[in-house]
């Protein structure tokens, strides 16, 4: 039975390209971008809108890097990397742009829950108050119009993730675009109805991939209000959602013995970091305990 | 399971869910996987934006069928009609895999001749299906490079549950469908654990890991392990445990996890039999209707979230389920309690830990032998066979059957000739409505679960009816109806469903406490499965007055 392929993948090992990446050589497989050949999001490059499970969109171009005969600067994270390509991560002429881009963002939009943003400012030089007191902002109310989970623009830099989990690349349920137009552009559903009269499923697969806390579930929303969500308290155990039998992987974060978010491993093969509501947001059958 | 098992020795899914994304043809017959089954849906939308066409076999034009290429609206239970004219068409058009066929199978020339008389046209007459669609799906699905064959509920929850899924083995041994990558036969399963209950013997004719319970070497296997005897013949599955409590054979019981008391079809019946016993114990996390039944309710945990183990899904992939949270009160670990009650029995049973219990799985069972739990943290989950602590079997099962020397190819795979029989309960000038159930994309089985959670998109029980239904029945969206079966009679809201053609009505079982659907469901079981026809009703429905 040798002569049955083991996948009609199976094909020779791709073929690899090297290029000079800060005065190193760097051998990476065909079709590496740039970005992953620095270590993705855990690298030195800072990205913003890169996810682990999206194709990148280029949005926030915070990952530009120089490179040796281009014109303008590339965006690292949907750059491949080319045979002989020369790379470099940090120039003046970089670390103009990132403070430019952290600097446009960082004034308009409220980064308080973004991941590094602090330490990028400080890296960068990053002035906040550069643009004075009235700097236009993108601030608006929060959107409470379900049980499940809360959206709050003025933390969204329209990195376009949700908009293509919701969209073709996952869920293929389709309830969110970008509307308006140049700083008035937005997500929103259809004619900006409540997602209770929108066609959203509630699979929260929008949660799973926004990186600045725009979208949140509301039990999370509603412990940072109160003040009570703490993740230094919280454990994060690995196991298997308990409804239907796909199987996918649970992340179950618990803060005092109580499941307080659940979400899935990006790298997860089954889920790619996607879930149903079920799996999402039907835990609390395991601790709605007697009061 | 036992459809596959009779084929192909192996009650599991041929297939890996990723290799539905290398499918060019993808089959979905009696699955509304985009509600039930939503994550491995994923894969097969990533086929369809990949441009594999997609079929989708269904009474409903279903949120899944809304997905598809083209739907084949068959009326409810003529499952068999429609895949004996497939394969028929498939024949005649000359479009049969010989080789594989010659190769790989036997009994061709007798089903060859059991689906003669299936034309198009008939096939179409019987089956309500249009004739172009059906030779359709019949040459796309021979003519794939690869195709997966997926099915759910909608053809297991027949009175020939098992029937029905041979004859979906039929079609992919007809056309060498099967045993290469891309190319399988997928059954969705209903809970996380459904394959691995299988798997680790919870059938009434298996031991762990499908050794039969009648094979008397494989029993001294474990009899030796176990240094107890083991009854030598088969044991009840469920439907017939009910038959054997109403014999009076059947006495005592000890329920875990399931919500008889509810989930049963003829759900009257099964009420008063679990009443009727001597001894009824639970092992739950809720205080279920079949709880309120029992002399004694053991506080058991939920095994996804407060307990260890492992749990096996659609595609035999067996990965770790790890305790996170304690688990409240006096409820306990499952398997201690199992433990302590085999101590009461006069057992003594010599596990320390969750790993033990495992690890004598693998000493007993050959598909398990190389998942240590190491290995299993480490892989992310491994799919059975998994034969030996350094090696890996291919994502499908059996690449056997394109061996090109016969010495490895094995046993080959029976076609099993099968006849359409209509559903057990006709349609009659008093009950002139064909009632099917399944599930909705939030809710899940009983409700026990997923009424723990507040969904905006929850409807409650509601009686689905066509809008041709709903005008001749003069009934307006949200109305209350009365649903009588010959066993029962409920009332529900009506919610009319574009999905739905004349003369099929939809509920789902979600909601027992508010509407008791299984009072009006049939428990025609298959014989060979168990399985009843949760599908298949007769009922009418009548304005309130």
């Amino acid at each position: 039975m040798n002569d049955v392929p083991v996948s009609i993948r199976d094909t020779d090992p791709l073929p690899t390209v090297t290029a000079t990446i800060d005065g190193a050589d760097v051998t990476v497989a065909a079709g590496t971008t740039i970005l992953q050949a620095c270590g993705g999001r855990d690298g030195e490059i800072p990205t913003l809108c890169y996810g682990d499970t999206i194709t990148p969109k280029n949005a926030c171009r915070l990952c530009v890097v120089e490179v040796e005969g281009s014109r303008a600067l590339a965006p690292a994270c949907s750059r491949p990397v080319e045979a002989d390509m020369v790379v470099r991560t940090r120039s003046e002429r970089v670390d103009h742009a990132r403070r430019m881009v952290l600097e446009f963002l960082g004034s308009s939009v409220d980064l308080s829950l973004t991941a590094n943003v602090t330490a990028w400012n400080a890296q960068y030089g990053v002035d906040l108050d550069r643009y004075g007191a009235d700097a236009a902002t993108v601030a608006r109310p929060v959107k409470v119009d379900n049980d499940l989970y809360v959206r709050d623009y003025s933390k969204c830099i329209l990195c376009y993730q949700c908009v293509d989990a919701c969209g073709e690349q996952w869920q293929h349920s389709f309830v969110i675009e970008i509307a308006g137009r140049g700083f008035d552009a937005h997500v929103s559903t259809e004619h900006d109805v409540t997602l209770p009269d929108s066609a959203c499923v509630y699979c929260g697969n929008c949660i799973q991939v926004c990186p600045t806390g725009a979208l949140v579930p509301a039990v999370e929303f509603d412990m940072r209000a109160a003040g009570t969500w703490d993740e230094d308290r919280q454990v994060v155990t690995e196991t298997i959602c308990g409804f239907c039998g796909v199987g996918c992987g649970l992340e179950l974060h618990v803060q005092d013995n109580t499941i307080v978010k659940v979400t899935s491993p990006p790298d997860n093969p089954i889920t790619h970091g996607n879930l149903c509501i079920k799996g999402r947001f039907g835990f609390q059958h395991a601790q709605n305990r007697p009061g | 399971m036992v459809g596959l098992a009779t084929v192909f020795g192996a009650g599991g899914g041929t297939s890996s869910y990723a290799e539905a994304e290398a499918a060019d043809v993808i089959v979905m017959w009696g699955s509304n996987a985009r509600n039930a089954h939503p994550i491995y849906f994923h894969h097969v939308l990533q086929a369809v934006r990949r441009g594999a066409k997609l079929f989708v076999v269904d009474p409903r034009r279903s949120e899944t069928a809304q997905f598809a290429d083209r739907w084949l609206g068959l009326e409810v239970g003529t499952d068999i009609a429609l895949s004996n004219t497939i394969a028929r068409e498939i024949i005649t058009a000359g479009l049969a895999h010989a080789d594989f066929i010659r190769n790989a199978t036997t009994g061709f020339e007798e089903y060859a001749a059991s689906v003669e008389g299936w034309t198009l046209e008939r096939g179409s007459e019987v089956t309500g299906v249009p004739a172009d669609a059906i030779r359709e799906l019949a040459h796309a699905y021979a003519g794939a490079t690869a195709a997966q064959l997926c099915w759910t509920l909608g053809i297991t929850e027949h009175h020939n549950g098992v029937d029905n899924v041979l004859s979906l083995c039929n079609l992919a041994l007809l056309t060498g469908q099967v045993g290469r990558y891309g190319a399988g036969l997928s059954p969705l399963r209903g809970q996380n654990n459904v394959q691995g209950g299988g798997d680790m013997g919870a059938l009434p004719n298996k031991l762990p890991g499908f050794q039969d319970v009648e094979d008397d070497v494989a029993r001294a296997k474990f009899e030796a392990e176990w240094a107890t005897t083991i009854p030598a013949t088969d044991g009840w599955h469920l439907t017939e445990m009910f038959d054997a409590m109403e014999r009076g054979d059947l006495r005592s019981l000890l329920v875990v996890g399931e919500n008889p008391a509810q989930s049963e079809a003829d759900v009257s019946r099964a009420v008063d039999l679990l009443g009727g016993l001597d001894h009824l114990v639970v092992l739950d996390i809720h205080r279920t209707k079949t709880a309120e039944l029992a002399d004694v309710v053991l506080p058991g945990s939920a095994s996804w979230c407060e307990s260890d183990g492992t749990v096996t899904n659609s595609e035999r992939r067996v990965q770790r389920v790890r305790k996170a949270l304690d688990p409240p009160g006096a409820a306990r670990d499952d398997i201690d309690i199992l433990l302590d009650l085999a101590t009461r029995l006069g057992h003594d049973w010599p596990y320390d830990t969750h790993e033990d219990v495992w690890n004598e799985l693998r000493r007993l069972s050959p598909m398990h032998a190389g998942m240590s739990w190491d290995r299993l943290e480490s892989l992310g989950g491994i799919q059975w066979p998994c034969y030996s602590d350094d090696t890996l079997e291919p994502p499908f099962l059996h690449g056997r059957l394109w061996a090109a020397d016969p010495a490895d190819r094995g046993r080959p795979a029976p076609f099993s000739s099968v006849t359409h029989v209509p559903p057990a309960e006709p349609i009659t000038d008093e009950f002139p409505m064909r009632l099917t159930t399944g599930r909705r994309l939030d809710s899940y089985n009983t409700g026990v679960q997923s009424g723990g959670y507040r969904s905006p998109t929850r409807l409650g029980e509601t009686i689905d009816i066509s809008p041709a239904d709903a005008r001749s029945l003069e009934l307006t969206d949200g109305e209350f109806v009365r649903v009588t079966s010959p066993r029962g009679s409920v009332e529900a809201p009506v919610r009319i469903d574009r999905g739905l053609r004349a003369g099929l009505v939809f509920m789902t079982f979600h909601f027992p406490d508010e509407i008791d659907v299984n009072q009006l469901t049939i428990d025609a079981t298959d014989p060979k499965s168990g399985t009843a026809e949760f599908k298949a009703a007769a009922v009418r429905i009548e304005k309130l007055p």
